[in-house]
């Protein structure tokens, strides 16, 4: 009975992160049209309808998938059989499996037992995400080299250097946050931000770590292939990695950008906005600095923190689409100035300030 | 000045907040006129099949020919229009008209509208007033040649246009397009 209750525990961890994922992946199709429609004084896809239903064009997704899987899956002569084909599928993988040790709550206590919110406890969540995000040009790569065509080599190879661009600036910038808060494990980070300044400040990693916050954002955008960053895709030059994918399998690159775009925003919120911390929220209830306490049930404490997270998540990435809907493509060497000669020294320059910060301050919050 | 520009940092929220200003506008619009204040608008769309901004009365659009009293054409098959149609899309016949004092009448007047460059000149030409380009028709497609060509029939049997520029008879369809 107890391992069926453990494996179902488990089962529903998973569950609802992959479900959490998927369905932002997908539902960010109709985001990025409406918002840019609303931001540009415009309407936005709003025809598809079921039964004269319109619903603000929430079928246009189920329309399009509907239409991706129902189009020619074509396959160029030159191409190699095997990593044309499975190209798509890894990169979608590791897009989706980098959100799993992202916390999207605290410890649910029910019948005795401590579920952790998230989908797998791990001491090196923050490791993880990175390796699963770093996995997934992989597939971006294979779908370059494996198309038979030189411009999708071309954008496969950019997708490389990009990718490594990015990823070296978003290593060395959450190493501010992992110094701060003294652990890699995610879990922990998120509790970290939940102590109070000065007795009244949430001391969330936007807070401790401003600097290593923009520099985190800029290269977790950079990281997933949109416009301002988006020279291996490069719709006005080289079209890119996917110029010889169509129907779903060039669906599954689109989704893997959607993805990608969650699983930046989630570790922005998990690393920078106090995860599913409320603040003045712990888990007795609310508790405001002046010394007025408010009881609250566990239940709806959890549930107050998981909204928390997901309203968070939301947040930073109606902010990721606003940039994307906002500035100009970087071209492809502007992009890798602004990597190695802006993001990295200045990530460099954050760690070395904030062991300095810590050595002087005498410690972490 | 230039160096905070290459910062960037300053320009790209400078750019960022003018879009956002222009969504939480906009959704406040939208918001508004899902209340019921319905003239607030969110967008500047003209959602173009169900509505049409006014069209000038100046718009040349698809030809129509002016009819009698009686319902015949006015047109006296003078050939002014096919004489000086640059683009030779008219094609007229000319017929004997009963009534003594006019001298004559078409008997085919057809104009291959998928060759028509839309000058005007036949409208001017014409010295009878009896053909015009103030339909407010402007979707006429085909899926051949031959049925963008409207004759006579066609042509006598639409109606100007109303007072916003907008169509007041039903686009011709021709017959190898099945509604
Ligand atoms: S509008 Fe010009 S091209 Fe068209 S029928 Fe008249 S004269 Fe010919
Ligand atoms: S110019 Fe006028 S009257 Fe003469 S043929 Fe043309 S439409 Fe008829």
């Amino acid at each position: 009975m107890s391992l069926a209750a453990d494996l179902g525990i488990a089962f529903g961890r998973v569950a609802f992160v992959m479900l959490f994922v998927l369905n932002m992946g997908g539902l960010l199709t109709w985001v990025e049209r409406k918002q840019s429609a609303i931001m540009q004084d415009r309407i936005g896809a709003n025809r598809a309808s079921i039964l004269g239903l319109r619903l603000f064009g929430l079928f246009h997704p189920l329309a399009d998938a509907i239409k991706m899987l129902t189009k020619e899956d074509f396959r160029p002569a030159r191409a190699d059989r095997v990593l044309f084909g499975l190209a798509p599928f890894v990169s979608v993988f590791f897009a989706l499996t980098a959100f799993a040790s992202i916390p999207f709550g605290d410890t649910l206590r029910v019948g005795g037992r401590e579920i952790p919110l998230q989908a797998v406890t791990l001491n090196v969540g923050v490791l993880y995400v990175f390796a699963m995000l770093s996995l997934g040009v992989y597939g971006v790569m294979m779908a370059g080299w494996s198309s038979g065509n030189n411009f999708a080599l071309l954008g496969g190879q950019r997708a490389a250097a990009l990718m490594i661009t990015a990823e070296v600036a978003i290593g060395a910038s959450i190493m501010g946050v992992i110094m701060v808060y003294g652990s890699l494990n995610m879990m922990d980070i998120v509790r970290g931000q939940g102590a109070l300044l000065w007795g009244w400040l949430p001391a969330w990693g936007i807070v401790t770590q401003p600097l290593a916050f923009v520099l985190f954002l800029t290269a977790g955008i950079a990281a997933t292939k949109r416009i301002p960053f988006d020279m291996p895709e490069g719709e006005s030059e080289i079209i890119g990695y996917f110029v010889e994918y169509s129907g779903m399998k060039f669906g599954m690159f689109a989704m893997a950008d959607f993805l990608e775009t969650v699983v930046i925003a989630g570790m922005t919120t998990s690393l920078f906005l106090g995860g599913w911390q409320v603040p003045y929220l712990d888990a007795a209830g609310v508790r405001l600095p002046w010394g007025w306490t408010w009881a609250l049930p566990h239940l709806l404490v959890v549930l107050l923190q998981v909204g928390a997270f997901v309203l968070k998540v939301c947040a930073v990435i109606f902010f990721m689409m606003l940039i994307r809907w906002t500035l100009p493509r970087f071209r492809y060497d502007q992009a890798m100035r602004l990597g190695w000669l802006g993001l990295f020294p200045l990530s460099i320059a954050n760690i070395v300030l904030t062991g300095l910060v810590l050595l002087l301050w005498g410690g972490r919050p | 000045m230039r160096a905070l520009q290459r910062f960037y940092l300053v320009e790209v929220l400078s750019g960022v907040a003018l879009t956002a200003a222009h969504f939480f506008r906009n959704m406040g619009r939208h918001a508004a006129h899902a209340l019921g204040k319905k003239d607030a608008r969110g967008a500047v769309t003209i959602q173009y099949p169900d509505e049409r901004r006014p069209y000038s009365p100046r718009l040349r659009t698809l030809h129509r020919l002016v009819r009698r009293e009686d319902g015949s054409p006015r047109c006296v098959a003078c050939m002014m229009c096919e004489t000086v149609c640059p683009a030779h899309c008219i094609y007229i016949v000319a017929a004997e008209h009963p009534n003594p004092e006019i001298e004559k009448v078409p008997a085919r007047f057809d104009i291959d509208v998928g060759k028509c460059v839309f000058c005007g000149y036949c409208v001017e030409a014409c010295p009878e007033d009896a053909i015009r380009m103030d339909t407010g028709i402007l979707e006429f497609s085909s899926y051949t040649r031959g049925g963008m060509i409207y004759t006579k029939e066609a042509l006598l049997a639409l109606e100007p246009a109303g007072p916003d520029g907008h169509p007041r008879s039903p686009i011709p369809i021709p017959a190898d397009r099945t509604p």
